[in-house]
């Protein structure tokens, strides 16, 4: 029985559609993988060093106190990312095969992923480095087996929470005000949850108790699961109830706001788009990194444009990044509709400019960090708006690769964004106003390279007719090959 | 209206559609039945600018479709559920087509208050996406929709598959009347050769790719087909 199993998983796998990609694709992923094994293994062998070296106490201890953010960090990333493990089981319902078999084989599958495995890459070296630094073994290893069973615990509390959006968003929020709370000094809650970790430390045999919990976890999800086989169970699709809105507001935009309120729908009602959004929102905060000095490597001047292209670009690089993708599932309506294509791509061009506006107006609290820093991000608005706008649209017409909305997963790491004509469209995105700003920099002054910049950005919009013009030649030459590749799922 | 010149689309090797010359003139019902594979849907989707042809082309009321989007104001269709926005509610997907179409909600009520018994109260304010609705009642949708503007060519790509009898019958009388109507060139697939005869007007049989038979409907329509088909 197992054998059939593995066999299905094997071909699913290797037969699935995003697998058979371009083979530098591949590679990238690969690359990509390594990497976080690479940052994993270092932080595992070198966290007990920078800790001794910063002496703010027994690096174990440090590890510890701070242990139980690492496995909130785990939990969000895990409800965002991992993968449920109910599907294909529809199929396997009707056959002779018993529940149990297929809910213990589903749930045993998900303890081989990638997300349990990669926490490996940092508990292993660093309890290795405890060793070698002259830990009691015994003790290290309890310490080692209870985090393992914790991590685990981890795995199963998200198999059950999963699609429970209350849930996650309570526990998320409980996290952000405890890190707040901690950061301002108000209420640590580290000093109640590290003894927790150093007691598996203290005494190695309270290990059990985590595996004890891992067990009953365990037992819980797999009665959950078995209870909810039932296609209008667990396995239903969820529906939500639906509310007719009628944004009549946009009316006045004629053709145009008849697009941006689907656009508007498409992006309130999708799982997918909602999570694009949001993590484009996040993006303006991401100029901190570089504006307070967090991380020196980000101090050239040369960083502060970049800092305020992806500043006000949030949006653009989350959502505009993937446009017409949004609209695969009806594709062939839009083209066959009564709709010209002109229309259709300025109503996406307008959606990414006032979400740049917005996102550049929200930006204006980096004024606080100087008037450098500002426009910064103003001209970093003004180039998003005059050129990368449409450059967007441009690496859209390659973009061939179907969304389907209803789903977070894939969300990240799809290979879509790696599109080889949509790579090497980033570097004007990015790189071409980093060298105009340079350009200004060195021969007069930063002032100038500000103002470089933000003349090329109007530049881009006084030939907007023109791009235009050309973009939409693009997608009509790809529209036949973009049909097609949306109708492969 | 509708003219077809030298048409093929081929896959490789593969040719799976090959007409020569075909006509359809302003108002008729046009009914395309053939087995799997026969190349109904190739040729509406090539009809619909949805797919290049090998060669030849198709003249829709002066436009050649694949040259130009002025077809676009005038031809409806509805082939499959990709021509359906699934977070839309069935209203906001009316309205949505209804504005593309020049028409304003009013026009758009007005419209579908037609069609009060083909929805059998499972379609309008029912508080569900159309990606929650089951496969007959996206279907209806789907079909009402095509026919919001007053489209002088309405496309339908196996319309009866689906439904329920009572639906078939309604639709049924639902193309009668459209076709009926001054000017409406109706085009409908359908592996159902009853419905096919009753409603069209003239049947077009295709097999592998190749018109083998064109007939006006006649009372004895259903014998020929039938005796084609049991090869």
């Amino acid at each position: 029985m197992l054998k059939h199993f593995i066999g299905l998983q094997w071909k699913s796998f290797f037969r699935s559609a995003t697998f058979k990609t371009e083979i530098w694709f591949k590679i990238l992923m690969a690359l990509g993988a390594l990497y976080f094994i690479v940052v994993f293994l270092g932080m595992g062998v070198g966290a007990f060093f920078l800790i001794k070296e910063m002496e703010i106490g027994d690096p174990l201890r440090v590890v510890n106190q701070f242990m139980i953010y690492y496995l909130a960090f785990d939990l969000v990333f895990r409800y965002m990312l991992q993968k449920m493990p109910v599907t294909n089981i529809k199929p396997l319902l009707y056959l002779p095969i018993s529940k149990s078999k297929v809910v213990n084989f589903s749930l045993g599958k998900t303890v081989i992923s990638f997300f349990n495995l990669a926490h490996a890459f940092f508990f292993i070296p660093f309890s290795i480095v405890l060793l070698v630094e002259g830990y009691p073994p015994l003790q290290v290893v309890g310490w080692h087996l209870a985090l393992m069973a914790i991590i685990y615990c981890n795995n199963f509390i998200n198999v059950m929470v999963n699609n429970q959006n209350v849930v996650f968003y309570v526990i998320a929020a409980l996290f952000i005000v405890a890190g707040a709370s901690q950061y301002y000094q108000w209420f640590d809650i580290t000093i109640y949850t590290g003894p927790i970790f150093d007691f598996f430390y203290d005494i190695p045999w309270t290990a059990i108790i985590p595996w004890l919990i891992l067990i009953g976890l365990y037992y819980g999800a797999f009665a959950y699961f078995k209870k909810h086989m039932y296609l209008d169970g667990g396995l239903a699709k969820k529906q939500t109830e639906a509310k007719t809105e009628n944004l009549e507001w946009l009316d006045r935009f004629g053709n145009l706001g008849t697009f941006l309120k689907n656009d508007i729908k498409l992006i309130k009602r999708n799982k997918r788009s909602r999570s694009a959004v949001i993590a484009g929102a996040f993006f303006i905060f991401y100029g901190l990194l570089f504006f307070t000095g967090a991380l020196e490597v980000y101090d050239g001047p040369f960083w502060k444009i970049f800092a305020g292209i992806f500043v006000t670009g949030g949006f653009l690089f989350s959502f505009g990044q993937y446009v017409p993708s949004w609209d695969s599932s009806y594709y062939p309506l839009m083209m066959s509709q009564n709709i010209k294509y002109r229309e259709y791509l300025s109503s996406k061009w307008y959606l990414v400019i006032i979400a740049t506006i917005i996102s550049t107006i929200l930006a204006t609290f980096y004024i606080y960090f100087g008037w450098e820093a500002y426009a910064a991000v103003l001209v970093g608005g003004i180039y998003n708006i005059g050129i990368n706008s449409y450059l967007v649209l441009w690496g859209g017409a390659y973009v061939k690769t179907p969304i389907d909305l209803t789903s977070n997963k894939k969300a990240f790491g799809d290979k879509q964004a790696f599109n080889a004509k949509t790579l090497l469209l980033t570097l004007p995105k990015l790189v071409l106003p980093i060298g105009i700003y340079a350009i200004g920099h060195f021969l007069i002054n930063p002032m100038a390279g500000y103002i470089f910049v933000a003349v090329f950005g109007l530049l881009g919009f006084v030939f907007k007719n023109k791009v235009f013009t050309m973009i939409e030649g693009i997608y009509k030459k790809e529209k036949y090959k973009t049909l097609l590749a949306y109708k492969q799922k | 209206m509708i003219t077809v010149h030298n048409l093929t689309k081929t896959y490789g090797e593969n040719t799976v559609l090959n007409i020569d010359r075909l006509e359809i003139p302003k108002g008729q019902s046009f009914g395309l039945v053939g087995n799997n594979g026969a190349g109904k849907t190739t040729l509406f989707s090539l009809l619909l600018d949805l797919i290049q042809p090998s060669s030849g082309h198709i003249i829709n009321k002066d436009v050649q479709v694949d040259q130009s989007e002025d077809w676009k104001p005038f031809t409806s269709a509805f082939i499959d559920e990709t021509f359906l926005i699934g977070y839309l509610t069935p209203e906001e997907y009316f309205y949505f087509i209804g504005e593309l179409r020049g028409r304003n909600k009013a026009d758009v009520d007005a419209l579908l208050s037609n069609f009060e018994d083909f929805f059998h109260d499972e379609i309008l304010g029912q508080k569900k996406y159309l990606r929650d609705l089951s496969k007959g009642n996206q279907k209806k949708v789907g079909i009402v929709a095509s026919f919001i503007g007053n489209p002088e060519v309405v496309i339908l790509d196996e319309p009866f598959a689906n439904l329920d009898p009572t639906t078939q019958i309604r639709l049924k009388g639902i193309i009668k009347d459209l076709a009926a109507k001054d000017g409406v060139t109706v085009l409908v697939s359908s592996h159902d050769l009853i419905h096919v005869t009753e409603v069209c007007e003239r049947i077009v049989v295709l097999n592998k790719g190749e018109i083998v038979k064109d007939i006006h409907t006649s009372a004895e329509t259903m014998k020929e087909l039938e005796a084609f088909f049991a090869g």
